[in-house]
């Protein structure tokens, strides 16, 4: 299994507030640029490209059985065939189709790794915000919680857990995913819920008697709606791994077709060594595409988060469009235009972590 | 000082969460795996053995929870893990000993290989961010999610079969002797290329994003401004302002991910027969032999714990603002 994303600037607290009055400024009279600003944190040539992906494969975990042209488990006499018309991915050992087996394998993959990205990410949510809005002695005990789960090697921990497990299927691999897989989401959000809460907007919420349950679900959540996204997306990479991993190593049951269960069984006819890569390959692929769709919507969703990102993000002619430099000297440069900061030059945080928080000069970019 | 006093007693109440699971985790199952072991080894075992045994697995009925509780703790710090049912009567924590430093050669080394490099790069890509540095990142995410045994066996298949230049299992060659001389360490080399390379290729992509967006993060700030108006060389400012403050979550990171690549490692061991804790540690599913996978689980936890404190001193030494008292 591979690292999940971990991504530093993520777990900096980030300056969320000007980030949306950032997305909202600007003119916006025209209705029809109002809406495309909507879902600003997915509207890059990056995100796009995953999403696309994303619902490529959401559609086949959704019809692949139906058009799957082969059952997965009907033996043939072509064994271990390799791609031909009437087997694209050619068959295996038995004579089955590995396309069909991919196929139908969607479904479980996909339910597996959405039924854990819900889960752990609704648990991220409660533990995290919870953490960071109570404070004290909940917050040491919540995130004292969170960082053991985090250091605690997630595999073989899964691994025991489901070989003492009667009866494994698909959600109840989630739902063991899902208890090892909150804790860097709870951590991420703890951090952003702390900054948020001493904002004004929270103590003005507060001073006009809003009760805390309104201010954490009306005032706090929409402001994490990008960092519980990433983490829910994160999250989906991790289960999809982590099932290829169990199912690969023969601890989940091996009638439910799955990414993981074409690859055991290559494994175990050793696939590889006999030649037969139409058997091993694809499988690999599709895990390291769709991890892949998961990676890019996240980078969108960073580079929304961060605005310096979304700067560096910009490819080298959208900035040559905008008259921008890119100098080695990292500070963008504008061009024919006066420079203006409309920000207070952050002094007092002679931190890096912190000064991450302080607003960017937006104006450098226009 | 109070700074890594606090880390450790953080990493004590990890030690201790992990050592609690594993008792509770044999508790909630089912059935009674000391009574087929006792029956699949008829008198072999003698009752002292069956005592230990029934203590780990809390089988021990007449005790209350909390005296099973102390007698496993007991055992534990007294070294003992139990009787491994496929290797019996070897005891468990003489498997995981000669099985450890195997992977803490490998798996270290490849992680240590993949932070530098990805640390490095990312440092450079991040310096040269907006220019065709950034057509690399999508690249990079493919790496990072492919699985570490698929991307094993690929290269099992093509550098060790299809061109056998390098061996496709074991750490050394059948029928060595473990020695220090030239001949082994060359031949252990060669059996490590492939694993390392392994896991350094599908790991250094999230060491290259991780650093890279540091690096464009701590690039706007004043001071890497004023370190290059002020006329310091390129590299100067790129490694002593920038990077060197990017690398600070870096560290952290590092420590927590740690998890992560130690688990895919595991994988890796069994891909390439690896005489690892990973490759035990599958064997150990495969026998159902529940000592050894406790074991197993406690060992890697340890490990993992001692390398996040390592990254603590580091991380003290790197920012001195953890130093500060008070």
């Amino acid at each position: 299994m591979s690292n999940l994303p971990i991504d530093p600037a993520a777990a900096v607290p980030v300056d969320t507030e000007s980030l949306v009055s950032s997305a909202v400024e600007g003119p916006s009279t025209d209705p029809a640029h109002r809406k495309k600003k909507k879902f600003v944190f997915v509207r890059n040539a990056k995100s796009i490209t995953g999403i696309v992906i994303l619902v490529v494969f959401v559609v086949l975990a959704l019809i692949g059985p139906w058009i799957a042209p082969h059952d997965p488990n009907e033996t043939t006499l072509d064994l271990l065939a390799g791609p031909s018309g009437s087997h694209w991915l050619g068959t295996d050992h038995l004579g089955r189709d590995v396309f069909s087996q991919l196929l139908v394998g969607t479904r479980s993959v996909m339910i597996v790794g959405l039924v854990t990205g819900i889960g752990a990410t609704l648990l991220a949510v409660l533990i995290g915000v919870s953490a960071g809005f109570l404070g004290g002695v909940t917050d040491e005990l919540l995130s004292a919680l969170a960082n053991i789960f985090l250091v605690l090697p997630a595999l073989p921990l899964i691994i025991i857990i489901a070989t003492q497990l009667k009866n494994v299927n698909s959600l109840i691999i989630a739902a063991v995913l899902a208890a090892t897989g909150w804790a860097w989401g709870a951590r991420v959000l703890r951090a952003q819920t702390l900054s948020l809460r001493g904002r004004d907007f929270i103590e003005a919420a507060r001073a006009t008697g809003e009760s805390t349950w309104r201010i954490v679900w009306f005032e706090t959540l929409p402001n994490l709606t990008a960092i519980i996204a990433s983490s829910f997306v994160s999250t989906v990479t991790f289960a999809v791994l982590s099932q290829t991993t169990l199912s690969f190593i023969g601890v989940l049951p091996l009638d439910d077709w799955s990414w993981g269960t074409v690859l055991y069984w290559a494994q175990a006819n050793q696939a590889l060594s006999r030649g037969a890569w139409w058997w091993f390959v694809p499988a690999g692929l599709l895990v390291a595409i769709l991890g892949m769709a998961l990676t890019l919507i996240n980078f969108g969703i960073d580079e929304f988060v961060n605005p310096r990102l979304r700067l560096a993000g910009m490819s080298a002619r959208q900035m040559r469009r905008s008259g921008i430099r890119p100098r080695i000297g990292f500070t963008a440069r504008v061009r024919d235009l006066p420079r203006t900061y409309a920000h207070p030059t952050p002094v007092a945080h002679a931190t890096p972590v912190a000064a991450t928080s302080s607003p960017e000069p937006k104006e450098t970019v226009r | 000082m109070k700074f890594l006093l606090r880390r450790l007693g953080f990493y004590v109440l990890t030690a201790w969460a992990a050592v609690t699971l594993n008792f509770f985790i044999p508790r909630v199952m089912k059935g009674d795996p000391v009574q087929a072991l006792i029956n699949r080894y008829q008198g072999q075992i003698d009752q002292d053995a069956v005592h230990s045994l029934y203590v780990l697995f809390g089988l021990d009925k007449k005790q209350s929870l909390w005296q099973q509780y102390v007698d496993y703790w007991n055992q534990i710090l007294h070294g003992n893990l139990g009787i491994s049912f496929t290797f019996f009567p070897e005891p468990v924590s003489q498997v995981i000993k000669d099985a450890l430093p195997w992977t803490i050669a490998l798996v270290g080394m490849a992680t240590i290989i993949a932070v530098v490099l990805g640390t490095l790069i990312g440092t450079y890509l991040g310096w040269r961010r907006g220019t065709w540095a950034d057509s690399i990142l999508p690249v990079m995410t493919f790496f990072s999610s492919v699985p570490y045994f698929w991307l094993g066996l690929l290269f099992i298949a093509l550098l060790a079969i299809a061109v056998p230049i390098f061996p496709a299992n074991n750490a050394y060659t059948p029928g060595m002797t473990p020695s220090f001389s030239f001949a082994f360490v060359q031949s252990v080399v060669q059996h490590g290329f492939l694993p390392a390379l392994t896991i350094v290729l599908s790991s250094v992509a999230g060491w290259i994003l991780g650093m890279r967006n540091m690096m464009v993060t701590v690039g706007s700030e004043d001071y890497v401004t004023v370190a290059q108006a002020k006329g310091l060389p390129e590299r100067r400012v790129m490694y002593g302002y920038a990077a060197r403050n990017a690398v600070l979550p870096q560290v952290s990171s590092f420590a927590l991910s740690l998890g992560f690549v130690v688990s895919g490692s595991l994988v890796m061991e069994l891909v390439f027969s690896y005489p690892g804790i990973g490759a035990q540690l599958f064997a150990a599913i495969g026998a159902k032999d529940y000592p050894l996978m406790q074991g197993i689980f406690l060992v890697i936890t340890v490990a993992v714990l001692l390398a996040n404190i390592v990254a603590d001193v580091v991380y003290v030494f790197l920012d001195p603002r953890t130093r500060q008292e008070g």
